[in-house]
């Protein structure tokens, strides 16, 4: 690192007065780009691939050089969570509830958005204020109340507790992109597509839906990854015996159970990182378009 | 013109369709026809948002006045509510005075106030080395990377992955990491700095940087991806045209790239902003928010009252509080925003 950034400064030097120095494409100071592109990328996978590498060997190894690679290696605490443990089990149920709350998400919510963007009538503006506002309830400041709502319900323990809260709380966002996203269908397919004798449900779901999907695997995307992330609802709401139990949760009960197992904490929750790592390489333009767009709106 | 059409189909939606798009509720003559389709888009209206509105009310609304209601009673959440007891502005006086007793206020607010002062003391830092220390590196670095170099998409995605993990899988990460005995300790005495008496979490002093450092890595990723992101926007014209009279490459970036992305900072101080303030999965993971409360939130005390005290008014006080935190946090954000538009339109008009 040190020789890129002396080549850069003798490969400068000269062309000080030039304007070609300023230039952002193409000249030397691209080896300071790359130079800040591997620190940031070793800062950010370091961390994850010695959490990887740990996995791979035993607590005496960690014990005795803790920075040290396996030697050898071990295929044992990722054999055992594999076949042993409910991990399968577990990812299983935060998939079932991350399924769910998308769907419920995406088609409740982009039903709403629907009216909201290409409907007139009084209250229209009430209505969307209404959902906007909800970005400043978080699921953290209801959580209390929700819980006994949830209580009340009997729904404590189940997948429902979950996945109904989790659908009401990202409907905020979705409806905030999905409006606008709406909104900017063209006009004249709405009035072809009247010509054509289709009501106004029917081209709700003949012509908005198929047209609306980018938008609806955007909002789909944030809520998939917001519901398999989430751990302090499950937390408050997955209680009791029979209770599900899903991939956040378990790791930290596989920690609190083996508290001095650290080679299987990093196993186990190394390859509860994976799904999620997994989703993000497929989606990652959609995850970005998300965010930047949810509040930009 | 539209109007025309649409009666002439004689479907009276076309029009609404359009007004929406246009904006004000044009006039509709009141014939039979007319009352039928007004009722039959009400139908349409009532059936599309029916359902999500009524889950928002129920599952967020709902809770939200409940919380309201419970912060005023004094109230054992393992007994029924009807045992609780109305003691008025009691939970709220206890969390920020200790109580308005001068026989108790003492006991209180060592019992209360103190914990609630230092954990909305740790959000409002988190907040401000949010903008102080991740903003800055997270905006220089994305300069830096503003260009056309090898492995540019492959450098990107990385950057961004730890978003996406669960702050429950990264927080366990760095626990293992940042153990007394663990690799991170052992590579800063080879280099031959001290170490924290006590583990990086527990000490009292480094444990709040600590936690910083870990919510940063996972984070700052998200502000560097958004101001790229911004950046790709900046037509490069203009950052020719100022190069070839004679700017810096800091000149170009300060006078026209900075500013230019000017929304998307807004977007993601907005995003950064909410997101501290109702942080708890990362905290709670790393021993509840340290065991002296280094690094608790108003979240994670929240919810340790709620569960461990079953002290229901109290802890739905602190949700309260939280979402006045969050509801001044937006309300700025959406003054500032507006006000830079409007000064914006008028400048163009």
């Amino acid at each position: 690192m040190a020789t890129d950034t002396t080549v850069e400064r003798k490969r400068r030097a000269p062309s000080t007065t030039s304007r070609t120095r300023t230039r952002l494409q193409g000249d030397s100071s691209i080896y300071i780009t790359i130079f800040v592109a591997l620190v940031a990328v070793g800062f950010t996978l370091g961390p994850i691939i010695y959490l990887a590498l740990g996995g791979f060997r035993t607590n005496g190894q960690l014990a005795a050089d803790p920075t040290g690679l396996p030697d050898p290696w071990v295929w044992q605490n990722y054999w055992n969570i594999l076949t042993q443990g409910n991990f399968w089990q577990y990812t299983l149920n935060s998939l079932i509830v991350a399924v769910a709350t998308t769907a419920g998400v995406v088609l409740f919510g982009t039903m709403a958005a629907y009216p909201l963007a290409r409907y007139s009538f009084r209250g229209r503006e009430g209505i969307f204020i209404i959902f906007t506002a909800g970005l400043m309830f978080p699921l953290t400041v209801a959580i209390f109340p929700l819980f006994l709502l949830i209580q009340d319900l009997g729904w404590v323990g189940g997948y429902w507790g979950l996945i109904v809260p989790q659908v009401a709380f990202a409907l905020p966002v979705t409806v905030i992109i999905m409006r606008p996203f709406l909104a900017a269908l063209p006009d004249e397919l709405e009035e072809a597509s009247f010509m054509d004798g289709l009501t106004r449900v029917g081209f709700f779901f003949r012509m908005v839906l198929p047209l609306a999907k980018p938008g609806m695997v955007t909002v789909g995307v944030l809520a998939f990854l917001g519901s398999w992330n989430g751990y302090l609802l499950p937390l408050v709401i997955l209680t009791g015996r029979d209770a599900p139990t899903t991939l956040p949760l378990g790791v930290t009960q596989f920690q609190g159970q083996n508290a001095a197992d650290f080679a299987g904490i990093m196993a186990y929750t190394f390859l509860a990182m994976i799904p999620a790592l997994v989703f993000f390489l497929m989606m990652e333009r959609r995850i970005v378009d998300g965010l930047s767009g949810a509040v930009k709106g | 013109m539209t109007a025309l059409e649409a009666s002439g189909t004689g479907k009276g939606p076309v029009v609404d369709a359009k007004a929406s798009a246009a904006g004000p509720h044009p006039v509709t003559p009141a014939t039979d026809n007319a009352k039928k389709d007004t009722r039959r888009k009400w139908l349409e209206i009532a059936i599309f948002v029916g359902p999500a509105l009524l889950i928002f009310l129920t599952f967020v609304v709902f809770p939200m006045v409940m919380a309201a209601r419970y912060s005023l009673y004094k109230w054992d959440s393992r007994q029924p509510f009807e045992l609780a007891e109305f003691i008025g502005f009691d939970n709220y006086t206890r969390a920020l005075i200790g109580g308005t007793d001068p026989e108790t206020q003492e006991i209180f607010w060592k019992a209360y106030a103190e914990p609630f002062w230092n954990a909305v003391g740790n959000n409002v830092q988190i907040i401000a080395l949010s903008m102080l220390i991740q903003l800055p590196v997270a905006m220089l670095i994305a300069l830096v990377l503003n260009r056309k170099f090898p492995g540019r998409g492959p450098t990107r995605l990385i950057i961004f992955a730890p978003y996406v993990l669960a702050e429950v899988t990264a927080g366990l990460m760095w626990l293992m990491l940042l153990d007394p005995r663990g690799p991170v300790t052992e590579w800063v005495q080879a280099i031959g700095l001290p170490t924290p008496p006590q583990g990086w979490l527990e000490d009292p002093t480094w444990g709040f940087w600590t936690f910083f450092f870990i919510v940063s890595w996972k984070y700052i990723g998200l502000a560097i991806i958004l101001f790229l992101a911004g950046l790709a926007g900046v037509p490069e014209e203009l950052q020719e045209a100022a190069s070839i009279d004679g700017a810096s490459w800091w000149q170009v970036q300060w006078r026209i790239n900075i500013p230019l992305i000017g929304p998307t900072v807004r977007v993601w101080a907005f995003l950064s902003i909410i997101g501290s303030i109702q942080l708890f999965d990362m905290a709670w993971v790393l021993n509840k928010g340290g065991s002296t409360g280094q690094y608790s939130t108003i979240a994670t005390l929240m919810v340790d009252i709620g569960t461990q005290r079953n002290d229901g008014g109290y802890a739905s006080a602190l949700a309260i509080i939280m979402f006045i935190f969050s509801m001044t946090a937006a309300i700025i954000y959406l003054t500032l925003v507006m006000r830079r538009d409007t000064a914006g339109s008028r400048k163009g008009a």
